[in-house]
């Protein structure tokens, strides 16, 4: 079997504030195969972003290690680094601001192969045209600004960067957050089938659980910083282990009226990221703590492909 | 003062049209919309964004921006009086007393420079006899109501983590035991775990109260787990109303239909999603007739002209839609072969 795609191994990224260091990524450890999409979900602040824009380079990682197609990538430097990051590419949250207001539809798709200096001018007019309609942009509109674009018609500018140099890897950055139901849906449908057309391997960031139950093979589950939870999709939701995770699938409201559901309501909110002590982090809020949860907690395979990181899984699901 | 035979609804907003203008266009934000909600009741209004259900909220607390927009017509009645009619100095008794609203935003819905206490205190002091002591009892206890210790009383939003700020916002909502409660998305910026905290202190204090409430929101889960009526607005007009039993079990209406199958559903496997084609039309240029149609696979001739009126399908589930038999018949398989898979 080939390499995984991405893989990391005790990831942290520390951004030093005025009172102490932020763990915004602290050791985290995971693989994504070929054409599979790991979703990442948390809550706002838990370092979700802060992932995903630390494997691609677009911040610099204080500790670990990240392989790309099984090479070590984490010390890249000058040409080598850029040659990696044309296999990375990002999509961004807000697709009003992740546009330069000032360029033309084709002028921003062409941007990144101008960068990458390997392409005569026909061949980036012919590239940028395939783009477009692989991403179901009209051709008419290919001079047109970003303002005279609808917020879905920019996401797939910006998803037509992002494919530009043929990535391997793809970080979905909450793509469709900012889009109503109606066209999130265009959107989420046009990421898969482009996934299957060029086998692309995505590691997509959202705090909406039932969009990420749609499109990933695995979820893994962040809590200030850490991967509380990482295993299959499907078992995930069936049978999820770690109390935060159970907390979480238990809060989104069901829409099924019939079948409520009951919100386990967590007391307490998120505590500091800034110098975290070394036990759980989820302690504070959570009703199975006990005088171990204090010590540094790792990350344990319970089941085949089932990771979970709590001290007391055991002792809890026994019960 | 007209007199009426059946009993007055708490709230009733008949046919409001709203404008916003420019000097090139004017956008019609609110196109005839007729509501009603009983005492103790939620409705939900949902839609997408610019469909006018923030617009509608406004209305009915008059606090439309006085420059650049117009009500065009419509009255609103709270308990048999039209607030429309009332004069500003009327209203300002009406607003934070009577009917209070909630924003979306609870980052930018306090004011950074002023401290929580002094901000729920404020509309204490507007609203009720007494002295200055009782209104700082009264602001004390509504912080410690919404799960917040009253020590922090003193203390400015920029200190408080945003669910912490929204409950703030609630407080102050809630500080004068409103009759009606306008929440316009008051968790959509709040995560998941935070938004359960806040559903529940909403619905605990509605409880406890017998507040009415009309909750907009464009989260269906929200709208299962909180609304007794739903009204489904596009482009300025209630496609859809009924229970909220009508519209989940019997959606009628194309665009409700395909707003549900644009959701991913947390219980399906399904691997695709229905998305509606096309987009939301340009409120400033409405398409004539249903200004669902060019977005709609069922539209015929019929739909591109006139106005189409809301029909009634069963007791009380009113839907505007001129091809109701066609879209039951074929919606309804459609909605079936959804359930087969489940």
């Amino acid at each position: 079997m080939s390499a995984p795609v991405i893989e990391v191994k005790g990831l942290k990224k520390y951004f030093p504030t005025p009172r102490g260091l932020l763990h915004a990524v602290d050791d985290v450890t995971l693989k994504i195969e070929k054409g599979s999409t790991l979703g990442v979900v948390g809550e706002s602040g838990c370092g979700k972003s802060t992932l995903g824009r630390t494997i691609i380079h677009l911040l610099e990682r204080t500790d670990g290690k990240i392989y790309l197609n099984g090479n070590d990538i984490s010390d890249l430097k000058g040409k080598k680094l850029k040659a990696a990051r044309e296999k990375m590419q990002i999509i961004f949250q807000d697709p009003y601001s992740s546009i330069d207001p000032r360029k033309t539809v084709e002028a921003t798709i062409c941007e990144p192969l101008k960068v990458a200096k390997k392409y005569s001018r026909q061949e980036i007019a012919k590239i940028s045209e395939e783009l477009m309609d692989l991403v179901g942009i009209d051709q008419r509109l290919r001079v047109s600004y970003p303002h005279e674009l609808d917020g879905g018609r920019r996401q797939r500018v910006g998803i037509a960067r992002a494919l530009a140099l043929n990535p391997d890897f793809v970080v979905c950055d909450e793509p469709v957050s900012a889009l109503d139901v109606s066209i999130q849906a265009q959107v989420l449908n046009l990421l898969k089938d482009l996934q299957e057309k060029r086998g692309l391997t995505y590691l997509f960031v959202t705090h909406n659980l039932s969009v990420v139950r749609h499109i990933s093979d695995q979820i893994c589950v962040m809590y200030l910083g850490q991967v509380v939870e990482l295993c299959p999709t499907k078992e995930l939701f069936e049978r999820p282990l770690h109390p935060y995770t159970k907390a979480l699938l238990s809060a989104i409201p069901s829409t099924d009226i019939h079948h409520p559901n009951k919100p386990e309501i967590l007391e307490g909110e998120l505590t500091s990221p800034i110098n975290p002590k070394p036990g759980c982090r989820f302690a504070a809020r959570c009703k199975y703590e006990a005088a171990v949860c204090a010590e540094p907690q790792k990350q344990e395979e319970i089941a085949p492909g089932h990771f979970v990181r709590c001290c007391r899984i055991r002792e809890i699901h026994e019960k | 003062m007209e007199h009426r035979e059946e009993r007055t609804p708490f709230l009733e907003v008949r046919d409001l049209v709203v404008e916003y203008f420019t000097k090139e266009s004017v956008v019609y934000a609110v196109n005839g919309v007729s509501l009603t909600v009983d005492k103790g009741q939620t409705l939900g209004l949902v839609g997408e964004t610019g469909a006018g259900k923030t617009t509608i909220a406004k209305s009915i607390l008059r606090i439309l921006p006085d420059v650049g927009a117009r009500m065009v017509q419509g009255e609103i009645f709270l308990e048999g009086q039209d607030l429309t009619r009332i004069s500003e100095g009327e209203m300002r008794e009406v607003r934070g007393k009577k009917i209070s609203m909630i924003f979306q935003d609870p980052m930018t819905a306090l004011n950074p420079v002023q401290t929580v206490g002094a901000q729920i205190e404020e509309v204490v002091a507007l609203h009720t006899q007494g002295t200055k002591a009782d209104f700082h009892r009264r602001a004390e206890e509504m912080l410690e109501m919404v799960g917040i210790p009253k020590e922090r009383y003193g203390e400015y939003p920029h200190q408080f983590s945003g669910g912490m700020k929204q409950r703030v916002v609630i407080a102050i909502a809630l500080a004068c035991n409103p009759e009606l409660l306008l929440a316009d998305e008051p968790t959509t910026a709040l995560d998941v775990t935070i938004q359960a905290q806040v559903l529940r202190l909403i619905s605990e204090l509605k409880e406890k109260l017998g507040t009415s409430m009309i909750l907009i929101t464009h989260d269906m889960g929200v709208v299962a787990t909180f609304c007794d009526q739903v009204a489904v607005v596009y482009a300025g007009n209630i496609v859809e109303y009924g229970t909220k039993e009508q519209i989940f079990d019997h959606r009628s209406h194309p665009y409700t239909i395909g707003l549900f199958g644009a959701i991913p559903d947390m219980r399906s496997d399904e691997t695709r999603l229905h998305p509606i084609e096309g987009l939301p039309p340009d409120p400033t240029n409405l398409p004539e007739g249903c200004a669902f149609w060019p977005r709609c696979k069922f539209a015929t001739e019929r739909c591109k002209q006139g106005k189409i009126a809301m029909a009634l399908t069963a007791d009380g589930h009113l839907c505007r839609c001129c091809n109701l038999e066609i879209v039951s018949e074929e919606g309804g398989e459609a909605a079936c072969q959804h359930q087969s898979l489940k």
